[in-house]
């Protein structure tokens, strides 16, 4: 054992001035971390922190540029995941990759290198699914199975190789507050059993609740390390953004006017054979509401957006209506000039193009709502150029986009900027009615208050807003009503002074109304 | 092992642009080897292929004939490719461009005005976007690849005209040779200038299709919805543009312009319709656009590099006595350095060997 020079004796991976260079770019600077036998060790940071390429290099996915990975006293070298894996490091990804079309056995199967029967595989994955307290049907169909059923057989593959050290990326941002607790539980076997776990989060409260020590990483370095227990949330955000984070005023909201969007009892059946359908879903947003719809990831989110939106319009008008017009079957341009504007959930290549330039990405947004200034030239449509830099400067500098360059190109943006510029484009045309999918997915602290703050404002000056969100901390914060959608079918909407996490956790689980406990907010 | 791309983080600007010179010199050093392995002296042979063709006043008209169609067709492909949009039949619209274009000079022989040589170039533009339409309409109404169709199409256009010019269309007093009548001095494209540029006028109307879709692709908002489309149909539907309107559009400019390159080339260069109009000028294109970075400027450029393999390889084959494939296999070479070369800008490749090794001084 060499690890005389080792600061951290006895830790069962330490990783020492770990770099990660990307061209000139350090997305890792030095890292030191050291991670003890059974400790359920955070790794917090905001988003581009350097969290996602530190563990990435952990799992032998990339390679670092310089530094040193010793695990249990030898130094090593991660070439790949199933180095990773022989090692005992399990990784738990964000994005699952699993095969839709094959059952929960079968996907197992496909990650282990030996031929194993299948019956074996699936006898081993119940026994451990019970073990762990994460039920699972082997045989089940990937497809008929939720986000968090999902997550599981993610974990209980990794769990077969029985890792000592288990990485887990932003487990529950597709969980409901009910199916986290019991996240929670089965890592507290594990680490009962003295194996380590490695949690990514953004979500501080989590992160004190059940880590027992935290790393905290800032633009590739880290900045502090801690027991999360004795910080307070206030001090965890200091640590990962450098400065106070503001939180939102929205102390005297505005009052409330006409019915500026309004669906009627629309259904939409699914598009493909993994999407949802929509059933009978009703919402109305007056001017100066801002109506937040909560829900698990997948349960009809991106399908409403698609309908409201207009890029996939419906089969009748009078499905849909923005400012009084029955608008279903026309298309986004339609919608956007009565006035609407709209902010879908992914930001490339649906919100924004990245191999093209901020100005172009305007262009994308509002090459009709604002013709008569960015076109010229008549029947031709040339883009004025000079106009499009001037507004395009303008939005910048309203919403603080940070970016290198006049113009750069859109990918070259940090996800918090380029989302603050895809709200900022949308805000700039003072919309009377704004629908917004996640407004501040994977985006870092500082810009999702700020544009959270945007939302709230744009209320109050008396237009609707409609927020779709997976994050109860952000629906908290910016609604005045609250609605839940769950497989595709929506809730009638609450004040949100009115609901708290358990309710909403409720109607997540399917329960499609709480009238047994309060009367719905609107009678309509 | 196994050999992985990986999406390099910051692309050379200065490798971008010299991408396509790159290109050029591996297919001469691929091109000398060949010529070596085929007992030829491989300087000499490249020179004669490539270089001597540029000294005679008369290749070099022969040279801008073949650049006509070549920039033409590419021209209006870039377009489709830069709208993801594959049209792999511009060989076919063209065919049924000549065709079409042919239909006056055949069933109105004798009719003498100044009206016919607009009125036939017109017609091979709208036969050959009326061609282009099929795979746009198999594409938008049920979803059928692009590629395919349209590359089958290629055939049944090539047949049809071959059994048109044996059969119905053929000239009774051709003495064996299949064919229409020789067209009449009005139904032939004038060269640019008598006697001194004797090329004819498809070299200009390829120079302003170019110049019109540098400008539309450069400055319009049409340009930005291919672009965008291109890169995202999300994004696009986003913008509020139509993915399917686009296919129509896409297909329809480059058909056209794919037909008026076959009537150029029947009227122009043959002066009859018969059964081979073609050197393959439909799918060169292809090369050329690629090589010309489907930018319609960088076209007109790449447009005569790939004309120049033409005049070289009918040079080739009297003055080293080598095979006219040999121009086939130069323009093969070209396309594929082409796309590796644009391909290694973007990634680099790694080599994964999935062994344990010790970690040996990585913390220098």
């Amino acid at each position: 054992m060499s690890s005389s020079d080792a600061p951290l004796d006895g830790a069962l991976l330490s990783v020492r001035k770990l770099t990660k260079l990307f061209g000139s770019f350090a997305a890792c600077n030095e890292i030191d971390i050291g991670i003890q036998p059974g400790e359920i060790h955070a790794l917090l940071g905001e988003n581009g922190a350097g969290k996602s390429t530190l563990v990435k290099m952990l799992f032998g996915v990339l390679e670092p540029t310089a530094g040193e990975i010793v695990w249990q006293g030898q130094p090593v070298s991660i070439v790949s995941p199933g180095e990773a894996r022989r090692l005992g490091i399990g990784m738990v990804f964000q994005h699952f990759s699993l095969f839709e079309a094959l059952t929960v056995a079968e996907n197992i199967a496909l990650s282990l290198d030996d031929k194993i029967p299948i019956a074996k595989i699936a006898e081993e994955a119940a026994a451990l699914s019970i073990a762990y307290g994460l039920p699972l049907d082997p045989y089940a169909h990937v497809a008929d199975l939720s986000v968090g059923e999902r997550q599981r057989i993610e974990i209980v593959r990794t769990l077969l190789q029985n890792p000592k050290l288990i990485i887990l990326d932003e487990p529950t941002s597709v969980l409901t507050p009910q199916e986290a607790d019991k996240l929670f539980e089965t890592l507290f076997k594990l680490r009962a059993e003295g194996r380590s776990v490695l949690y990514i989060s953004h979500r501080l409260e989590e992160v004190q609740r059940i880590c027992d020590r935290a790393t905290v990483l800032r633009h590739g370095r880290v900045t502090g390390a801690c027991d999360p227990k004795q910080e307070t949330t206030g001090s965890l955000a200091r640590m990962m953004v450098g400065s106070d984070v503001a939180s939102i005023k929205h102390d005297d909201r505005g009052e409330r006017g006409e019915i500026q969007l309004e669906i009627a009892g629309l259904s939409v059946p699914a598009r493909t054979p993994f999407a949802v359908s929509l059933k009978d879903v009703s919402l109305r947003v007056r001017a100066g509401e801002v109506l937040a719809i909560a829900g698990v990831a997948g349960n009809g989110q991106g399908e409403l957006f698609d309908v409201v939106s207009g890029e996939f319009p419906v089969a009748s008008d009078d499905l849909i209506f923005i400012r009084g017009e029955a608008v279903g079957t026309k298309g986004i341009t339609a919608r956007r000039l009565l006035g609407a504007g709209f902010v879908p959930e992914e930001r490339h290549g649906h919100a924004a193009v990245t191999t093209l330039r901020l100005s172009d990405n305007l262009v994308l947004a509002r090459s009709q709502s604002d013709r008569k200034a960015f076109l010229g030239g008549g029947l031709l449509q040339i883009i004025r150029r000079a106009t499009v830099k001037a507004a395009t400067k303008r939005i910048s500098e309203a919403m603080d986009v940070r970016k290198s360059g006049e113009d750069p190109l859109a990918g070259s943006l940090s996800g918090g900027n380029l989302q603050k510029f895809i709200v900022g484009r949308e805000l700039d045309r003072q919309p009377d009615v704004l629908v917004v999918n996640q407004p501040t997915w994977g985006v870092d602290a500082g810009a999702a208050s700020r544009i959270r703050q945007a939302l709230v404002d744009l209320a109050r000056a008396g237009s609707a807003v409609l927020v779709i969100s997976q994050d109860l901390d952000e629906i908290f914060e910016v609604a005045t009503d609250i609605a839940v959608i769950s497989e595709g079918r929506l809730s009638v909407s609450y004040p949100a002074d009115e609901m708290n996490r358990e309710r909403i956790g409720l109607l997540m689980g399917g329960t499609h109304g709480l009238s047994s406990e309060a009367e719905p907010a609107h009678a309509h | 092992m196994r050999i992985e791309l990986e999406r390099r983080a910051d692309v050379s600007k200065l490798l971008g642009i010299l991408s396509p010179l790159l290109a050029l010199l591996l297919t001469l050093i691929a091109g000398g080897i060949m010529f070596m392995l085929l007992g030829k002296a491989p300087l000499d042979s490249i020179y004669a292929l490539l270089v001597e063709p540029l000294f005679d006043p008369w290749s070099l008209n022969e040279l801008a004939k073949k650049a006509a169609p070549l920039i033409l067709i590419a021209v209006g492909l870039s377009v489709c490719y830069r709208s993801t949009n594959w049209n792999i039949g511009a060989e076919g619209q063209y065919s049924v461009g000549a065709i079409v274009g042919s239909i006056i000079p055949v069933y109105f022989y004798d009719w003498q005005s100044p009206m016919v040589l607009p009125l036939m170039l017109v017609m091979g533009a709208l036969g050959g976007a009326a061609f282009a339409t099929i795979p746009a309409l198999l594409k938008t109404h049920f979803n059928t690849n692009e590629i395919l169709t349209s590359l089958m199409l290629t055939y049944i256009a090539q047949l049809f005209l071959d059994w048109l010019t044996r059969g119905p269309w053929r000239n009774p007093d051709g003495h064996g040779f299949y064919g229409t009548r020789d067209f009449t001095p009005d139904q032939v494209l004038p060269p640019i200038w008598d006697d001194i540029i004797t090329a004819h006028w498809g070299l200009i109307f390829a120079v302003v299709a170019a110049i019109l879709i540098w400008f539309m692709m450069r400055f319009t908002l049409r340009g930005f919805e291919v672009v965008v489309l291109g890169q995202s149909e999300r994004a696009g539907r986003f913008a509020g543009f139509s993915p399917r309107k686009m296919v129509w559009f896409s297909f329809i400019l480059s058909g056209a312009l794919a037909g008026l390159a076959g009537i150029s080339e029947v009227s122009g260069s043959i002066g009859h319709l018969q059964p081979d109009i073609s050197p393959s000028y439909g799918f060169t294109a292809i090369i050329v656009a690629f090589l010309g970075r489907l930018n319609p400027l960088g076209i007109i450029a790449s447009g005569f590099v790939l004309a120049l393999t033409y005049i070289g390889g009918e040079a080739a084959q009297l003055s080293i006595g080598v095979s006219d494939k040999v121009t086939r296999v130069f323009q093969g070479f070209l396309l594929f350095f082409v796309l590796s070369c644009d391909t290694m800008i973007y990634y680099k490749v790694r080599i994964v060997w999935s062994r344990l090794r010790a970690k040996t001084g990585a913390t220098s």
